[in-house]
């Protein structure tokens, strides 16, 4: 055998490994997950149930859905201005200089923390702050863990819109201040528009990093398997739900638990789907 | 030729870096076992004392993971752990879920407090109803007139009150709510005891730890703890009414007062709301439970036997005494004779491994 064929076999057995690895992860995510849909049916993923009292057993999915739903919209809307802005400055206004590659790496620098680290530091020195401010329940909710999801995913957010902004070519905005626009007509008619589809894949990319988010969650978000009742009520993630419950659940909860992972994923799934067909129809 | 070295010195450096548990090793020939053990965060300041003080003793040495009762009982049942720890004991469904016969050993008597942060505020009495009508969210602000009757000599500030309980299946929340359950019938009701229960109000944390620690960092918080969390952390605890009428402060004194009187030879019984006079009415036993026959996937004698000797190490006088140090109370010398009677019933391929 020469050595393309070998190249190809060696290529094609690997894209097979992944493809069996992620085929894998949901056959037995769904496996899983069968008691439970079989007890509760699809009632499970518009229920707010969660009774884990043996003998009256009842789960149900939606605290959870719209926990994690909630706190990541939330956390793209505040980062949205932030990391706009941002990869403007660092792709278009101060492109190529010195201080765009600082500002870029310690942007870069954010996405480099560890998510417990976020957490600690959330619970100790933002939600007090926020707390003394007169958020209610001592700080503990939603729009605190938003807001450190907001942190979170700005570097994401930032250096894929920042990438895109930069390779806008130079002959469309020579040619726009040619014909005498304004630096914020460029941006705003030219940047934009050819860079559109990059700047919604960094942002699609940063709501499906929120949407996984669990260790800081966890420890700001105040675990009441409740759905949020306004901007700062107590609340509850699909990600936070499992780390919290999975070491000691048996049975029915443990189903309950893996169904709300299958759940997890297939929101991901779908999230990411709608960004390409955005992407696709911007493009 | 610089390159290798250098990578021959780190490499060298490294390896004369590792194992220093063989320092110990001249001191018994034959035994270096390691035994792992996980569950309740309840009586792990006692657990984390008397590990130790065994691992100097005798070079066997013992790992524990707090991860709440629910995981200790998990853990042993995907048979990971050498014991587990829980403090609530399992029901008879439970047992015959696991995938062999269990044995529970009574290790020591805690007191679930009941922790609160109000600067400047000491002596709190919370009685049953109070303590029902905050966890159950009834009275959401410390300056309530309730509380304020039952307790005319304080000033309260006008303060939310901060439910906090646990999010994490826990033996500490099933001795409270058992608690709960016996004294207020709506409780029992609506909420049930249990390890992991549909809470009304409140927000979660995980194991004691972190309940005491969002506690200790917030205020107008309440939740219930372990007794040596609130120690030490500082962290106030209230005095709970007993069935007599008492209104009683965790201690050494009154927790082992709750535990007087016959218990059953398998030891599984709750000691709350005990007709004492003097006992603290939130106390229970905290247990270990393995495997009665202990030759199970390829275990070794050995192993079976260093398991078994530490638990009798363990409800013996040497380690109860230890107990008061960390404000837990030993277990009376009735519970400590089952104990050990279960301990003798342990068999490895239907042999009883001690005598």
């Amino acid at each position: 055998m020469n050595s393309d064929k070998v190249t190809k076999i060696v290529l094609a057995s690997s894209s097979i490994i992944i493809l069996l690895l992620a085929g894998g992860m949901i056959y037995s995510l769904a496996q899983g997950a069968i008691p439970v849909f079989r007890e509760f049916g699809l009632q499970f993923i518009i229920s707010d149930d969660w009774n884990p009292r043996s003998g009256e057993e009842s789960y149900g999915a939606l605290p959870f859905i719209a926990g994690t739903v909630i706190t990541s919209a939330l956390a793209l809307l505040i980062s949205l201005p932030l990391s706009f802005s941002a990869s403007l400055f660092l792709g278009e206004y101060y492109r190529g200089t010195r201080m765009a590659r600082i500002l870029g790496m310690l942007v870069d620098l954010l996405a480099g923390i560890p998510s417990i680290v976020y957490g600690l530091w959330g619970f100790y020195v933002l939600r007090s702050f926020l707390a003394t401010l007169g958020a209610p329940n001592q700080g503990f909710g939603i729009f605190t863990a938003s807001l450190i999801l907001a942190i979170m995913i700005i570097p994401y957010a930032t250096s894929l819109s920042n990438e895109i902004i930069s390779m806008v070519p130079n002959e469309l905005k020579e040619a726009a201040y040619s014909l005498g626009a304004t630096r914020i007509e460029v941006i705003w008619n030219v940047i934009v528009p050819s860079a559109r589809s990059g700047i919604i894949a960094g942002y699609i990319l940063a709501f499906g990093r929120a949407l996984g988010e669990t260790m800081a969650v966890t420890m700001l978000i105040g675990n009441a398997n409740i759905i949020p009742s306004g901007l700062f009520s107590t609340g509850n993630t699909m990600a936070s739900v499992i780390a919290n419950q999975f070491g000691e659940a048996s049975g029915l909860k443990l189903s309950a638990l893996i169904a709300i992972g299958l759940l997890l994923f297939l929101i991901t799934g779908i999230i990411n789907a709608i960004g390409k067909f955005v992407v696709k129809r911007m493009s | 030729m610089k390159n290798l070295i250098i990578i021959a010195v780190a490499s060298f450096i490294m390896a004369s870096c590792g194992d220093s548990s063989n320092k110990g090793s001249e001191k018994s020939a034959t035994k270096n076992v390691s035994l792992t053990a996980a569950g309740a965060t309840f009586p792990m300041p006692y657990y984390n004392m008397v590990f130790k003080n065994y691992s100097d003793k005798t070079n066997v040495q013992i790992t524990y993971g707090g991860i709440g009762s629910g995981g200790g009982i998990r853990s042993l049942a995907d048979r990971v752990v050498d014991f587990g720890a829980t403090d609530a004991y399992l029901e008879d469904s439970e047992l015959s879920e696991m995938p062999a016969e269990v044995v529970h050993i009574p290790t020591v008597i805690g007191a679930v407090v009941i922790a609160y942060n109000l600067p400047g505020i000491n002596d709190l009495k919370l009685s049953d109803e109070l303590l029902e009508k905050i966890f159950m969210g009834d009275i959401t602000n410390w300056n309530d007139p309730e509380i304020r009757k039952n307790n005319p000599d304080l000033t309260f500030p006008d303060l939310k009150i901060n439910v906090i309980h646990r999010s994490d299946g826990s033996g500490t929340t099933h001795i409270f709510s058992d608690y709960m359950s016996k004294v207020s019938s709506r409780w029992e009701e609506q909420v049930g005891a249990g390890k992991a229960l549909q809470w009304p109000v409140g927000m979660g944390a995980k194991g004691n730890p972190g309940v005491a620690g969002t506690i200790a960092q917030t205020e107008g918080s309440i939740g219930y703890i372990g007794s040596e969390y609130a120690f030490a952390l500082g962290i106030q605890s209230a005095s709970v009414q007993n069935s007599s009428g008492n209104y009683i402060l965790p201690s050494i004194e009154s927790v082992s007062a709750a535990s007087e009187g016959t218990i059953p030879d398998d030891t599984r019984v709750m000691l709350t709301n005990s007709d004492d006079p003097e006992s603290y009415p939130i106390s229970g036993f905290t247990w270990i439970i393995l495997y009665r026959e202990q030759s199970y996937n390829n275990r070794s004698r050995d192993q079976a036997l260093a398991t078994v000797e530490f638990l009798d190490w363990l409800v013996s006088s040497e380690a109860q005494n230890e107990a008061e140090k960390v404000h837990y109370s030993p277990l009376p010398d009735a519970t400590a004779e089952k104990a050990k009677a279960i301990l003798r019933n342990v068999t490895f391929n239907g042999e009883p491994l001690l005598d």
